[in-house]
C-alpha cells in the first residue's frame, strides 16, 4: 500500500523489484501491489528511501499476499 | 477566445510544469498546451536525482513517465530558451527569435543553486546538483577526481557529499558552524546525522569556511579555508541556498521579490501571467506575507492549482503543512510542520532545496524525544495539536504524526500524557492512527 504523498518517484523500488514489478507505477498512483508475482520479498520497502511502501498482509486471503502501501 | 483554441504555454519542465499541464487537459479538452524548457530532456524525477547520484539507481529510472503521456495529454514539448515575455501581445521571444504566442502563460522555472561570490567559482570542478546535467557532469568528474571539498547545509549538500562518497571519492565536507542544519536540527539530530556521515566516509571539518578557490588551467586545484589550510581538491560541491530563477519575469515586467509575487490563485501582476513551484513566492493570508517553498510536493500542488485557474477556475492555493521526507546521513527523516526555532542557518543563505520558510516559523511548543540508538523523534506540542513532528530513523511512527499534524486533529487527553509518558502516548496514537491513513492530501492521481 504505497502513500503518495511520501513519493517523488525516483524508482529506487522498481528498480530493485527482483520480479521485475514496476512499483512506482502503483506508489505514483497510490494502489496496492497485489500481483500474484510479487513475491513480497519486501526489496522495495527496504529500499525506498521515503519511507512510502510498506507491506500489509491481505485480510481477505490472509496468505502472505502483500500489499504495498 | 475569438477563432480557434486557448493556448496554453507553460515555461520550466519540472513537476510544477507537468502538473499544471494535466490540470489544463482535465478542464479544457480542445486546448492547445505546450511546455518551453531549456532542459534538452523529456520529465524526469528531480528528487531522484540524489539516488542517480549515489548509484542507487541508473539514469533510465529518473525517466517515470512514458513517452505516450505527451501524446495522450497533447501536449507538445518546445526546446529552447525564453529571453523576453511581452505580455501587451501575450508573446513570448525565444533565444533563437522565434515568438510563441499564448492566451495563458505558467512561469514555472524552478530555481538554481546559489554559487558564493569567491574568485575561482566559475572553474571546471566546481559543482551543483540541480539538473540532470549536473548530475551527469558531478558523476563524470567523480570518475577521475580523488577528493572532494562540499560547502553549504541542507539536504542537497548531503546528497553530493554522500553521492560522492558513495563514488569513492574521499570527501571533505565542511561546516561553518559547530554543526549540521542547525535550523531545523536539533543538537542531538544534528549529532546522529553527523555520525551517518562518518560511517559512510564523509570526512566533516567544523568551524570552517573556504576563503579562496586554487586552480590551475580553469581546474579546481585546492581551496584554502579561512584559517589558512590549503586542502587539495579536484571536485567543490556547492550548496549554500537556491535561487528562485526570476530574471525573465523581472525583465518582462511581472512583480517579483525573492521569487515571482503571486496572489492565492497563482496569479501574478501581469493579466494572464501564473507562476508556480520554485519560483513562486506565494501570497499566504493567514501570515499576512509571500512565501517561498522548496518542496517537491508543493510544487505539484501549486501547479495543479495554476494549471486549473489559467483554465477558467477561480480556487485558492491552500497551503497545506509543510512535509518532506529525505535520506540524510543514511537515515530517512520525516520533517512535517513546524519543527525549527527562527534561527538563521549559517550554512545557506535564503532557502535551500527541500526546504519551507515555514519550518523556522517559531512556535510555542515543548518537545518530547524518544530516543533509541539513532532512531529519534520530536514532537512539537501546541495547544491541543501537534504543530510539528521530526521522525528520523525508525519510521513506523511517521505516518500515525503526519496524521495528526497534517489533519490537526485535536490531541485531547492524548496532550497531558504526551507530557507525562510519551511512550505511552505514541503507542495510542500508533494503534489510532494505524487504519484510514491512505487520503491525507495525497497528490492528483497520475
Amino acid at each position: 500500500v504505497p502513500e503518495a504523498i511520501r513519493c517523488v518517484q525516483c524508482g529506487i523500488c522498481s528498480y530493485n523489484c527482483p520480479v521485475g514489478i514496476d512499483v512506482r507505477a502503483h506508489a505514483r498512483l497510490g494502489k496496492p501491489v497485489q500481483t500474484s508475482h510479487c513475491l513480497s520479498c519486501g526489496e522495495c520497502v527496504r529500499r525506498c528511501p521515503r519511507g512510502v511502501l510498506r507491506l500489509e498482509i491481505n485480510p481477505l486471503f490472509a496468505e502472505l499476499l502483500p500489499g504495498l502501501v | 477566445m475569438p477563432g480557434g483554441p486557448l493556448r496554453f504555454l507553460i515555461i520550466g519542465h519540472g513537476i510544477a510544469g507537468m502538473a499544471a499541464a494535466k490540470a489544463i487537459r482535465r478542464r479544457s479538452p480542445k486546448a492547445s498546451i505546450a511546455i518551453l524548457t531549456d532542459e534538452n530532456h523529456r520529465f524526469y524525477s528531480r528528487p531522484g536525482l540524489a539516488y542517480y547520484v549515489s548509484g542507487d539507481i541508473p539514469e533510465s529510472q529518473l525517466f517515470t513517465l512514458p513517452d505516450s503521456l505527451y501524446r495522450d495529454l497533447r501536449c507538445s514539448l518546445i526546446f529552447g530558451r525564453a529571453v523576453r515575455i511581452d505580455s501587451n501581445q501575450r508573446r513570448v521571444r525565444l533565444a533563437d527569435g522565434s515568438l510563441l504566442a499564448y492566451d495563458a502563460l505558467l512561469l514555472a522555472t524552478g530555481a538554481n543553486a546559489a554559487l558564493p561570490a569567491i574568485t575561482g567559482i566559475d572553474m571546471e570542478g566546481v559543482v551543483t546538483l540541480d539538473t540532470l546535467d549536473d548530475s551527469r557532469h558531478l558523476l563524470k568528474l567523480a570518475r577521475r577526481a580523488r577528493r572532494a571539498v562540499v560547502i553549504g547545509g541542507g539536504i542537497t549538500a548531503l546528497e553530493i557529499a554522500e553521492g560522492l562518497a558513495a563514488r569513492g571519492v574521499e570527501t571533505h565536507y565542511l561546516l561553518r558552524k559547530d554543526r549540521y542544519w542547525n535550523s531545523v536540527l536539533d543538537p542531538a539530530e544534528s549529532e546522529i546525522v553527523e555520525a551517518g556521515l562518518a560511517h559512510e566516509g564523509v570526512i566533516i571539518h567544523k568551524q570552517t569556511q573556504i576563503e579562496s578557490i586554487e586552480g590551475r588551467r580553469g581546474r579546481v586545484r585546492a581551496v584554502v579555508t579561512s584559517n589558512g589550510q590549503r586542502m587539495p581538491c579536484n571536485i567543490l560541491g556547492v550548496a549554500i541556498g537556491i535561487r528562485p530563477r526570476i530574471d525573465l519575469a523581472q525583465e518582462s515586467g511581472v512583480a517579483t521579490d525573492r521569487g515571482i509575487l503571486v496572489d492565492e490563485t497563482m496569479k501574478t501582476n501581469l493579466p494572464g501571467i501564473f507562476a508556480a513551484g520554485d519560483v513562486a513566492q506565494v501570497y499566504d493570508p493567514h501570515q499576512d506575507a509571500y512565501r517561498l517553498d522548496s518542496l517537491w510536493w508543493t510544487a505539484e500542488h501549486q501547479g495543479d492549482t495554476a494549471g486549473a485557474n489559467m483554465a477558467g477556475d477561480q480556487r485558492p492555493y491552500l497551503r497545506k503543512t509543510p512535509f518532506n521526507v529525505t535520506r540524510i546521513g543514511g537515515l530517512v527523516t520525516t520533517i512535517i510542520g513546524d519543527v525549527g526555532g527562527s534561527r538563521p542557518d549559517s550554512d545557506v543563505k535564503g532557502i535551500m532545496r527541500g526546504d519551507s520558510e515555514n519550518w523556522r516559523h517559531a512556535v510555542d511548543c515543548i518537545a518530547i524525544q524518544e530516543r533509541n540508538g539513532s532512531d529519534r523523534i520530536r514532537l512539537m506540542v501546541g495547544q491541543d495539536r501537534l504543530v510539528g513532528a521530526l521522525v528520523m530513523g525508525d519510521q513506523s511512527l511517521s505516518r500515525p504524526l503526519q496524521h495528526y499534524v497534517l489533519g490537526g486533529t485535536p490531541l485531547g487527553e492524548l496532550g497531558d500524557l504526551l507530557r507525562r509518558q510519551p511512550h505511552a502516548a505514541l503507542d495510542i496514537m500508533r494503534e489510532r492512527a494505524a487504519p484510514s491513513l491512505t487520503s491525507i492530501g495525497a497528490g492528483a492521481a497520475w
